[in-house]
Parts: C-alpha cells; structure tokens; sequence
C-alpha cells in the first residue's frame, strides 16, 4: 500500500517483501543505493528491531540514508525510536498522503 | 502524482455503497427477488442448501462457540490465560502463536531475534506444547491453534500431549487452520512453495479422516484475505475457491470426498457493513453446499455444511479513540450471529494498540455473553431470511463468487492464480481504492477521517515480560541436551526420506516430535527437501 503510494507519486521503491532480517534490509539499501528507508512492523518487535537497523546503517556509513517507519507503535516508544534516529513514525491511521509528503521533503536528493 | 490528479478531475457524487464499494439501492422490493424460491434457495435451517443455518435448530439448541484467541510469552504465560479465559465463561480454547512458531524457527535461530512470545506463545518443542495445555484435559476441551506453514508440526505436538495425558485421539476435537493458499494471497507466513505444501495438507487430511476423525483438519480463511484489504465479496469468492482446491487436491489424491470434506471448516471476517457481511454467511453456506454436491458429488449431508468461525474485523478497530472500538465490535458480533455463525472471536478495544489486557479481552468476552442472553436475537432461526434487502444482497454475492470461480477455474485453479499473483493483485488494488476513499472522506471512519478529538491514549496496554526470550533459548539448550540425540537424527532423517517419497509425513513427523526434536529442526528437514517459498514482488 505504501509501496503504491510513493510509487504512484513519481518515487522509485524497492519493495523487499515480508520479514526481512535487519542485516537483509541494510544489503538491500546498501545494493539499490537508496535514499531512504521504510519500515513496517505489527508484532511488537520495534524495540529490537529498530535499533539493530539503526546500527547496522551507521556501520555501514550509510549516513544519509532516511528511516521511517510504521506500524502498530505504543506512543511511547516513539520518542526513544526518535532519539536513536529513526525520522518519523507513523501510527495506524496516518493517511498516505502524510506519509508520501514526508518521504518527499526528507529525503536529502531533490527530485 | 497520477492517482491524486485523477481524482481532482472527478466531481463528488455522494454514493450509497456497502463498505466494500458494492452498490445499495434506495429499497427493495419483491420485484428484486424475481424467480425467487423457498425451497430451493433458502430451504429449512439444517437442510440444503443450508442458506439459513448449518444446524435443525441452531442457537436454540446450542450457541456458538465463544472462542477468544490468545497467546503470548511462554507456555506457562499462555497457560494461565486459558484458565482464566476459561474460568470466564469461555466455551473453547484459540492458541496465537509468535512469529518464529509461525515460520518453523526456533527461538534460538537469529531469524527470531526480536520476535519470541511477542504476538503469540512461542512454542519449540513437545515440552511447550505440554506446558501450554498442563491441567487442561485435551478431550475435555476443544481447541482451534492458529498455524499453517508448520500446521502438520504443531498438530503432531498436540496429539502427543494428548498421548502423554491418556487422552485417545478419536475424542480429541479441534481445528488447525492449515490453510495455506491464504497464506500466499495475503497472510504471508508460508515456508514451502503451494505444491510440496499442498501434499503435506493432504497427508494431513488422510491422517485425520483415519486417526482423529473429529478434528477439523482445514480452517478455510477468509479472515486474512479481507484483512489484506479485500471487498466482501473476493473474501467469500478466493476463500471458497481455496476450499474447492483443497477438495481438488483430496480428490487426487486418491481420497473419497466425503472422508475428508465433512473435517473442512470456514473462518470469515466480520467487518462493518452489517446487512453485507450478514448475507456473506448466508452465501457461503449456499454456495459450499452447491459445490459440494454438485461439482464434487458429495454423498454424506455434513460434507456439504460450510460450519463457520467468525472474527470480528481487526482491521477496522482504530486506535484513535479506542473505545468506541467496543461499538464496533458489538455490531459485528451482531451480524455474526444474525449470519448465524458456529463459533465467534471478538477483537478486544486495544488490539490496535498491542496485545490486548486481561480486562480488554473479558469485555469482548462480556459483548458475546450480552448478545446471547440479552438481546433476544438468539430465539429465532435467521431472522433476517426474507428480507428483500438480504435476500437480494444473499443472490448477488453469489453470483458475483461464481464469476470469480469462472475466472480462477480458466486460470487452472487456485494454486496457478495464485503463482500469477492474481488474487493478491485483485485484493491490493481493493485494498488501495479503499485508501483513497477514505482519504477523500468518501467512507468514513469515526474519529480516524471525521469527528476527531485530540486525546491522550487512554489505555493501558499489555507488555510482554523481556525475559521469555532468554527462558525459551535456556529451555531449548537443556532440552537439546538432555534428549536422546542419535534417536533424533534417525527421525529427522526418516522424515527427509518420506518428503522425497510419497509416504504420508505425518508419522515421521509425530515420531520427530515425541523423540523432542524442535519446530525448527523438522520443518528445516523439510526445508531441505522443499525449499521455500519466494514470492513474487507485486505492487
């Protein structure tokens, strides 16, 4: 849906599919070159997960690389996912709009 | 941004139209129901083609099945959730299992990192399995576990539990949901690729119709195919196409319809648009009971009942404002059982926001109890039979699933739409329509797109103790070294050998389990054989 989104407002997506492991999706940033990266999470995982994304760009230099993410995110997790760098979150019931609007001014490459 | 700019162009017209985009006329009347028959498309509740209800007397004689699903943490975790579920009145056990169960990982394996316990019970090994149900008499209850690419694994570990406790396996009843094919359209959490997995759910279909004749072998899932984003109508269309390939598959596999397809059971959806998801079940039972006698000449009167599970749609629980979740999920309760259900979930107010809390999940349990003692629409068989409204919307999804079935049979059935990706494509593009919809405000979502309040999140959620994680991979390391080692190997192997053969795997698979080999060794046995499943990228 998301993909769809970005992609239906002129971006270009890689979508990497379903349960991608943290190492998985840092490789896929890495080979595709992106300018950012979208994550999606319902099970409750953020707090492992995210952090280990996060560590994983920063070892692998990918400084300008966005991460944003989505999901089913208690509200108070969200300033500690904020600290450690991931952008934006977005909770259930964000539009697609919000969410294609921020891609578009974040990302540090203007189209 | 093409799509935005199409709609600019488009003036608003206020449509009158079911949540799923289908169209509702001003009234109904006779005239719609034109050629229409009594005996012949409604007949009496318990008779064919069943559009009035499974059973002679329905709710009268016995109400559904109140079945709150529930999972998480460890096997103790769990455990004590049953009991107090039960203790509440609760008729029937679910079982939600964590990701890496639901993928055949262990909790050791680093594809689980992050995941243990979190939106199930983890479960590794026979030794969970028997925690989870320690001081629950498996032929006491009956119980339905939420798993599908390592059903046959899971179920293997629960027969042996109830070996372990002196139950015998003919009085064992239950439902695996094996339901693969919706795994592929929309769930995702598959292992093998559609065929290999499709022969070890006929191996487990001929293995219950000889061993454990009163189990429900496939919950054909509607469920997550609407929660993907499909309209009402592909739920009942692609779900009951899946059960037709299943059947084809039994068939072929040289198996009597009538052994296999009175074990089939069917899980929907029960959204918000209440008259359409009412004349959905009354659909799908005139639509299976047709299919079965005629497509697949079934003999025995129960293979032709499409028994339904029903779950309140999480979907569109929200999580702003999250009580007036409550009201939602009472009218759909409503509709479930005016559609006349067999067994119900209903989704607690704070499932948008985590697992749900003991005192969420008993308010759910309490809307279940207040319909059936309360409101009075249990006394009567199918109170909305005869409505022009019901009636006409009841015919018309039946014609429009028979314009799906056309489409998938051209296609060579379910397994080659599916590797084509055409039900997936069909439920994103629903799924998408519906997006903008709601951000145009053409269907709205209270306090989500209108009557909107600032408030602080009001609940408090449920939080998963961090040390499961830690206790599962203690308990798996113990366990690896205290079982008999050479004895799982020679099982493991066994059963690599019978997935390259045609053996039936469920024998090799129960001794895997008995000798306490773990999820994730068994189903990496088959994995080795198999494969797994790499879907193609459709958006």
């Amino acid at each position: 849906m998301i993909a769809r989104a970005l992609r239906d407002a002129g971006m270009e997506v890689i979508y990497t599919g379903l349960r991608q492991t943290p190492e998985q999706i840092i490789n896929a940033a890495l080979q595709e070159d992106v300018d950012a990266i979208g994550l999606s999470i319902l099970s409750g995982a953020h707090m492992h997960l995210f952090p280990r994304i996060i560590e994983l760009k920063q070892e692998k230099k990918l400084d300008d690389v966005m991460v944003f993410a989505g999901g089913i995110i208690p509200d108070h997790d969200i300033p500690k996912l904020k600290e450690i760098g991931v952008a934006e979150i977005f909770p259930p019931g964000s539009s697609l709009e919000e969410i294609v609007e921020f891609v578009r001014t974040h990302v540090k490459k203007q189209y | 941004m093409k799509v935005a700019e199409q709609d600019a162009k488009k003036p608003f017209v206020r449509e009158f139209t079911t949540i799923s985009g289908y169209p509702v006329r001003e009234i109904y009347t006779p005239a719609d129901l034109t050629g229409f028959d009594f005996q012949r498309d409604l007949g009496e509740p318990g008779e064919f083609p069943f559009t009035r209800g499974v059973y002679k007397n329905m709710y009268r004689g016995r109400l559904w099945t109140m079945r709150q699903f529930a999972g998480f943490g460890a096997a103790e975790d769990t455990n004590l959730r049953f009991k107090y579920l039960l203790k509440q009145g609760q008729t029937g056990l679910s079982v939600a299992f964590d990701y890496p169960t639901l993928f055949g990982y262990d909790s050791d394996s680093p594809e689980a990192y992050g995941e243990v316990g979190r939106c199930g019970v983890a479960i590794d090994s026979l030794a969970d399995m028997e925690a989870l149900f320690d001081g629950i008499r498996l032929d006491q209850v009956t119980t339905s576990m939420t798993t599908n690419a390592p059903a046959a694994v899971i179920w293997a570990m629960y027969l042996a539990t109830a070996e372990k406790q002196g139950a015998a396996w003919k009085d064992l009843s239950g439902t695996i949901q094996n339901d693969i094919l919706k795994e592929y359209i929309a769930q995702k959490t598959f292992i093998y690729p559609p065929r290999p997995s499709m022969r070890i759910i006929t191996d487990i279909m001929a293995f219950a119709s000889r061993h454990v004749p009163r189990w429900n072998t496939i919950s054909i899932s509607g469920y997550h195919i609407r929660e993907a984003g499909a309209t009402a109508i592909q739920e009942l269309a692609f779900t009951l196409r899946d059960g037709i390939e299943y059947a084809e598959y039994g068939v072929r596999a040289g198996l009597d319809v009538d052994e296999f397809a009175p074990r089939l059971s069917f899980f929907f959806d029960v959204h918000n648009d209440f008259f359409e998801e009412i004349a959905k079940l009354r659909a799908a039972r005139r639509i299976w009971s047709r299919v079965m006698k005629d497509r697949f000449h079934a003999r025995d009167a129960r293979s032709l009942l499409c028994r339904i599970h029903c779950q309140t749609a999480g979907v569109s629980l929200t999580a702003r404002q999250p009580y007036n979740n409550v009201v939602r999920v009472t009218l759909q309760a409503l509709a479930a059982v005016l559609g006349g259900t067999q067994s119900l979930h209903t989704n607690s107010l704070d499932e948008t926001l985590a697992l749900p809390t003991e005192k969420s999940v008993t308010i759910a349990l309490r809307t279940q109890q207040i319909i059936a003692h309360e409101s009075g629409v249990a006394n009567t068989i199918d109170p909305l039979g005869g409505s022009y409204f019901v009636e006409t919307l009841t015919n018309e999804m039946e014609t429009a699933a028979d314009t799906y079935f056309e489409r998938i049979d051209a296609m060579g059935g379910m397994v080659p739409a599916i590797e084509r990706g055409y039900p997936q494509r069909e439920i994103q593009e629903s799924s998408y329509q519906f997006s903008r919809a709601v951000e145009r405000k053409e269907k709205i979502i209270v306090g989500v797109n209108e009557f909107i309040t600032e408030e602080p999140p009001p609940v408090d959620i449920l939080v998963i103790d961090e040390a499961v994680y830690q206790r599962q991979c203690d308990k798996l390391r113990k366990l690896r070294a205290e079982r008999d080692g050479a004895l799982v190997e020679q099982n493991l192997s066994a059963l690599k050998r019978a997935a390259e053969g045609t053996d039936n795997l469920m024998p090799h698979i129960l001794d895997c389990v008995r000798s306490y080999a773990t999820l994730g060794e068994i189903c990496d046995a088959m994995r080795v054989v198999y494969g797994e499943y790499q879907e193609p990228s459709i958006f």
